[in-house]
């Protein structure tokens, strides 16, 4: 309780928690916010005509249509969804994955742990971003398989981290008493090392939940996530390349196409950026005297 | 030291043959057709006259996985990377041709993040909580949160579309024409120092004017992620004994700052500096994406597109020699500037 009341009253983790808490709420009430007029799926982007223009903002269109006919606030509203999506599966399971082979590994020792720790520096030995792309690739387009990809890669930072807190808490006094009254090792695991070490892999896991939006936007920013036209801010910008640099009159006629979902990747981004900082200065006990 | 290195090194061909086998595992994800129809150009337009299954057997794409795994390392062995549809040339070629410009662009984003993070970690450590401390830490949140691309595309709106002075691309119209032209010498491969080397002072001002934008557009992240641990870290050291000893003594603040502390500040530098090459190879890709610079990270984005596994294959064990000997590299520098660390 203490520590939340210290997280409460950093301002910077306060405007974290508001960014995040304003696109729980844009998630939760899509349906309400932008409702979909056609039998497609909702997640598809909604399109008004089929202009490869695009067109300014209107009553229709509030951030106006991106080429194609594409509804900027509707990709919007319904890309808050997918980068909830997205952040919350990858980093969860990544994080059971990462908890489960870092502090198993550590906490047996011996062969296991050598043999998840070369394992984990191999993973860590090639550029995530990379891995993620080929991975991606093989799997085909596709939100899901995206998520899959980037679980595949994003458990190592998680295995690191959990090892290292697993190694120096086995260590202390109230384990091996633990021991001495004869728990078992389970036990000991579940009751003693888990929760006293857990703390930096959930700092970690807020920061990551940012990252891993930011590299699945960069994906398909890239062509190699989710398919065309589903709802998902990076495809959005995908979408505005070309109108980037408007006219020879005037470079900001099409500023539009690429503000809005800018905007939306960045403060969901930032949200989750600033919450992980403040989380990590309130639980960190060296930090607090600062 | 010496057994501690070659040891190290002899791990090298462990971890690319391990790393070129995890590759290599997840191309076979795919259909032997798939992976014969990247090696077919206009596919649908010739159609069924293609004997699919003829040439899968003649290339053994239907083989076991060890047999063409194996296959493919005799091939690498012998210094054959394959054939890249993508770029139109074999997968060696290419990376010679592509590989010194992200250096170049490494190496400029580089500059940027170590001295920037260092000069303005510490300054924010010296101006501890006062105003200039507060408006970076506000200024690092809002370039951990920024994608490169974003970051990019801003950039690009803003000098080119609206100043017009720095394009996108690797290099004008008219240098390139120079470029290729027999009389310029390519000595390095490395444009800028080609350029100067071949005496064109123009061309190598055109080639630096174009990669200033991808720089700084790749550095944001990881300059706000260094200016944090630089700041961190001096303010751990200005903690301790001996910088009050040396305040004791009369030695100016400046002195006290660069010349004992900070130096003491810097291990953290050293080991994040690693992985800071692995982000940045990744960064690389998209950066290069977003201004149509032609390095290595656009060879890749382009090949994954088209399901060119001989260009991903080939690139992705450079990227894995550059990692694994930049480890190395680093870990030797640790026992430099750290005499407490023994390396066995």
């Amino acid at each position: 309780m203490e520590k939340l009341k210290q997280f409460f009253k950093n301002p910077l983790g306060v405007t974290g928690f508001i960014l995040i808490l304003f696109w729980l709420m844009v998630a939760l009430f899509a349906p309400v916010i932008a409702p979909s007029h056609s039998n497609n799926s909702p997640y598809m982007i909604e399109r008004i005509g089929f202009s490869s223009l695009p067109v300014p903002p209107s009553e229709d269109a509030p951030f106006g249509l991106t080429s194609g006919g594409y509804n900027i606030f509707y990709g919007i509203v319904w890309g808050s969804r997918t980068a909830f999506r997205v952040g919350l599966i990858v980093v969860s399971t990544t994080l059971v994955i990462g908890v489960i082979l870092g502090g198993v590994g550590s906490f047996i020792g011996g062969a296991l742990d050598n043999i998840i720790m070369r394992i984990t520096d191999l993973v860590m030995s090639f550029p995530f971003l990379i891995a993620v792309i080929i991975m991606s690739i093989v799997l085909g387009k596709g939100i899901d398989k995206l998520i899959i990809a980037l679980i595949l890669f994003g458990w190592r930072n998680y295995a690191r981290v959990m090892r290292s807190e697993v190694l120096s808490i086995k260590e202390r006094d109230f384990v091996s008493a633990a021991y001495s009254l004869g728990m078992n090792r389970i036990r000991i695991f579940l009751v003693h090392i888990v929760p006293n070490s857990i703390f930096s892999v959930f700092v970690l896991a807020s920061l990551d939940i940012g990252t891993m939006v930011l590299i699945s936007a960069s994906l398909s920013f890239i062509g190699v996530g989710a398919e065309p036209g589903y709802a998902d801010w990076g495809q959005m910008i995908n979408f505005s390349r070309n109108w980037l640099l408007g006219t020879i009159d005037n470079p900001m006629t099409y500023w539009y196409t690429y503000l809005y979902p800018s905007i939306a990747i960045f403060s969901f981004v930032m949200g989750w950026t600033l919450m992980g900082d403040t989380l990590r200065d309130v639980l960190d006990p060296k930090m607090v005297k600062r | 030291m010496i057994k501690y290195l070659i040891k190290r090194l002899l791990m090298l061909p462990v971890i690319l043959l391990f790393l070129s086998m995890l590759i290599f595992s997840l191309v076979m994800f795919l259909s032997p057709y798939e992976r014969l129809a990247v090696f077919i150009p206009n596919a649908d337009a010739v159609g069924s006259s293609i004997p699919f299954d003829e040439l899968v057997s003649k290339y053994g794409l239907d083989k076991p996985f060890y047999v063409q795994y194996w296959d493919w390392v005799q091939r690498v062995a012998n210094g054959n990377l394959g054939w890249s549809p993508s770029a139109r040339m074999p997968v060696a070629d290419a990376l010679k041709r592509y590989f010194p410009a992200t250096v170049e662009l490494m190496l400029v984003g580089g500059l940027i993040v170590f001295l920037g993070g260092i000069y303005l970690g510490t300054k924010s450590a010296r101006n501890h909580n006062k105003f200039f401390d507060q408006a970076s830490r506000v200024a690092t949140t809002i370039g951990v949160s920024l994608p490169e691309f974003i970051f990019g595309l801003l950039l690009l709106v803003l000098f080119y579309g609206i100043l017009g002075i720095l394009p996108p691309g690797q290099m004008s119209a008219w240098a390139e024409d120079v470029v290729y032209l027999g009389s310029f010498h390519h000595y390095t491969g490395f444009l800028l120092l080609d350029s100067l080397l071949n005496g064109e002072l123009y061309i190598f001002w055109d080639v630096l004017k174009h990669l200033i934008l991808p720089a700084l557009a790749y550095s944001i992240g990881l300059l706000s992620v260094m200016q944090r641990i630089v700041r961190s870290s001096l303010l751990e050291t200005l903690k301790k004994d001996f910088v009050t000893t040396a305040r004791a003594k009369g030695l100016a603040e400046s002195v006290v700052i660069k010349k004992h502390a900070r130096r003491n500040s810097l291990l953290p530098v050293v080991t994040i500096s690693g992985s800071m090459v692995a982000k940045m190879l990744g960064g690389a890709a998209i950066v290069e994406t977003v201004f149509n610079y032609h390095g290595m990270g656009m060879f890749i984005v382009v090949a994954a597109q088209g399901l060119d596994f001989p260009a991903i294959l080939g690139s992705s064990l450079l990227i894995g020699v550059i990692i694994v000997v930049t480890n190395l590299v680093v870990d030797i520098l640790y026992t430099i500037l750290d005499p407490t660390v023994t390396l066995e």
